[in-house]
């Protein structure tokens, strides 16, 4: 067991920086969409700057208002939320949130969200170029529509078809595809939205869930059903980054759902995440990033990886003789 | 029970009545414009618990997180331990600050809050604050009437002492269905002109409810504070709309973070725009100007508000 010195001095020693996309950060923990609004609310709790980057709400073409109350309902090891997109819209956004984070040399990871693939095209042309973004999040997955089929992560060839636009809409911008666990066949959406031209894959959005009040008897939230969320999904999530990496080994993965602490975030990075996002842990903690992150980087030294790249995807290796990746003895 | 209320007992409300329209105004002192201090997250320690009827009163020690704090602002707690299957904070109106202590108010509701209300001195939680909006001064001298519903009452021994420091009349009504579920009663009888009680069982003050006793109390008020449950504000925004009062709600919705990034505790309320926007009650209140708070439409999704239409959208 090392002593509280020579492990600070391993965790000074781990490069933590890894790619999203084509696009180098410090640091491997982001916050997850729809868990962090855009960022300007945890200013002061976390140094943002420190995080690889913060991914904002899901924006879309026009002002929402969301759903009506009630929208979450608490969960065992989780929670079940409704909230409909509520955003100021991408006008909002360009004037008000993205500036804030520009200004304050904030990584945006910019997450978008709409009805029609023609709508997920116009949004990525009206982020060209904007300035304090580092990539795309494409949320194909949002469970809370109108309607199941309106869930282009459920359908690869739809799924293929909002990427395939993205791209087409902004040729240079890492753009991943944020996909749901509610499928059959989470590798082939993966892969289809890869073949679309995506350049890493999102994963997970929430699992569609359901609560029932039982002095009413009628469902908890306003909407039915909402997303679940929290540490009560979390196999589910690695599960899903296992098997697409398995699928994609070269694609890049940020891998959420539930994760907590720099324990679980290391569980999703041996499975194939080259980033976390942390997304329900800090509605509990808002510090919860930061705190992540420098377990992490702790777990990684006492493992013996001096880079954090070099972890990515070590539970897919067989068992043998270093390969001189990581870990030492 | 045999807890005794004496001085909540006979009070008579004709002279209630007389009592505050009586007072002379006094000027208040100008209202602090500096920017309050953002919240901070700390562990806090718990000094004193202190039981008040149905309820446990938490006295912590929360290094920063009192400078700027104000009635009507409130802190989280994480609640249940590390290894907790419980993952939301739950939410506390400040009740008293003092030094670097602040105190909160806790009804063991459900397991979150049960848990919080079986800690006890020595214990260490983990606390953000101060959130939110506070209760705004009322114009000088203006003569203010506190109503409250059960542990409703927790901002309004802070508020009653700057109201009284700064030379207006106050009044209160603290209802609740039992008298073990009145909170303050005490320390407000010697910051209030008038202090009325009522209970639905009564078992403590006049029974009934606090709406019951606003006909005598409100032609005294210029402004109302009321905190409680929301068909509670309602009827109270209702009363003190129809004097014409300025009456400020502080609202209890279901929240997740306390910090206005989750967007669960939204309500109606019309800007001065005369837009309607569902207002998140963490950052945009609790206190909200009951006239701007469309009560009748919480739970609902109204037309008029800012972005319906575009939940209508399907592709």
């Amino acid at each position: 067991m090392p002593t509280a010195d020579s492990r600070l001095g391993a965790v000074l020693d781990v490069d933590m920086r890894t790619r999203l996309g084509g696009t180098t950060i410090p640091s491997p923990v982001l916050t997850a969409s729809g868990c962090a609004a855009a960022g300007r609310e945890l200013d002061p709790f976390l140094d943002l700057t420190a995080l690889g980057a913060v991914v904002t709400k899901s924006v879309q073409l026009r002002a929402r208002s969301g759903r009506p109350t009630p929208r979450m309902a608490e969960t065992p090891s989780g929670m079940l939320n409704s909230i409909g997109l509520q955003g100021p819209g991408i006008v909002g956004f360009l004037n008000e949130d993205l500036p804030w984070l520009a200004a304050r040399g904030v990584r945006a990871m910019v997450s978008i969200a709409g009805g029609a693939v023609e709508e997920y095209a116009e949004l990525a042309s009206r982020l060209r170029g904007a300035c304090g973004m580092v990539a795309l999040e494409v949320n194909i997955s949002c469970p809370n529509v109108e309607s199941r089929g309106e869930v282009f992560a459920c359908d690869p060839a739809a799924a293929h078809a909002v990427l395939a636009a993205v791209r087409t809409a902004d040729p240079g911008v890492p753009v991943y595809a944020k996909l749901s666990p509610d499928v059959t066949d989470i590798a082939s959406v993966a892969t289809a939205c890869v073949d679309g031209g995506a350049d890493g894959i999102s994963a997970i959005n929430t699992l569609l869930g359901l609560v029932i009040d039982t002095d009413t008897l009628r469902p908890v939230l306003s909407a039915v059903t909402g997303g679940l969320s929290g540490p009560a999904i979390r196999p589910v999530a690695l599960r899903c980054v296992w098997q697409i990496h398995r699928a994609l080994p070269e694609t890049p993965i940020l891998g959420m759902g539930g994760i907590t602490n720099g324990a679980e975030a290391l569980q999703f990075v041996v499975a194939g995440a080259s980033a976390v996002s942390v997304g329900t842990a800090v509605f509990g903690n808002p510090s919860a990033p930061e705190r992540i992150s420098r377990e992490l980087a702790e777990l990684l030294a006492r493992n013996g990886f001096a880079r954090f790249s070099d972890a990515i995807g070590f539970a897919h290796r067989s068992a043998g003789p270093t390969d001189g990746h990581g870990p030492g003895t | 029970m045999s807890r005794t209320w004496g001085f909540t007992q006979a009070v008579d409300l004709a002279e209630a009545h007389d009592q505050m329209t009586a007072m002379m105004p006094i000027p208040l002192p100008p209202v602090p414009t500096t920017q309050r201090a953002g919240p901070v997250q700390v562990r806090a320690t718990i000094m004193k618990v202190r039981t008040a009827g149905a309820y446990r009163e938490f006295t912590v020690h929360a290094p920063g997180v009192v400078p700027g704090a104000q009635p009507g602002q409130f802190v989280t707690l994480g609640v249940g331990g590390e290894s907790s299957a419980l993952l939301l904070r739950r939410a506390f109106a400040l009740s008293g600050v003092d030094g670097d202590a602040v105190s909160v108010v806790v009804a063991a509701h459900g397991a979150g809050t049960r848990w919080v209300f079986e800690r006890g001195p020595g214990d260490v939680l983990d606390l953000v604050g101060p959130l939110g909006r506070p209760f705004p001064a009322p114009s000088p001298g203006a003569a203010a009437l506190l109503v409250a519903g059960g542990y409703g009452a927790a901002p309004f021994v802070g508020l009653a002492q700057r109201l009284t420091a700064a030379g207006h009349p106050v009044a209160a009504v603290l209802g609740a269905s039992t008298a073990e579920r009145l909170y303050a009663a005490q320390e407000l009888a010697p910051l209030t002109q008038v202090l009325v009680v009522t209970t639905e069982d009564g078992s403590a003050g006049r029974t009934g409810r606090v709406t019951d006793v606003l006909p005598d109390l409100l032609p005294g008020a210029s402004v109302v504070y009321a905190c409680g449950p929301m068909p509670m504000l309602r009827a109270v925004a209702a009363q003190a709309a129809a004097r014409g009062l300025r009456c400020h709600v502080s609202v209890e919705e279901a929240m997740a973070c306390g910090i206005g990034v989750c967007m669960t505790c939204v309500l109606p309320v019309v800007g001065a725009d005369g837009t309607s926007r569902f207002l998140r009650s963490c950052v945009d209140g609790p206190v909200f100007d009951a006239a701007s708070v469309r009560f009748d439409d919480i739970g609902r999704l109204p037309d008029d508000v800012q972005g319906a239409s575009a939940m209508l959208t399907t592709r």
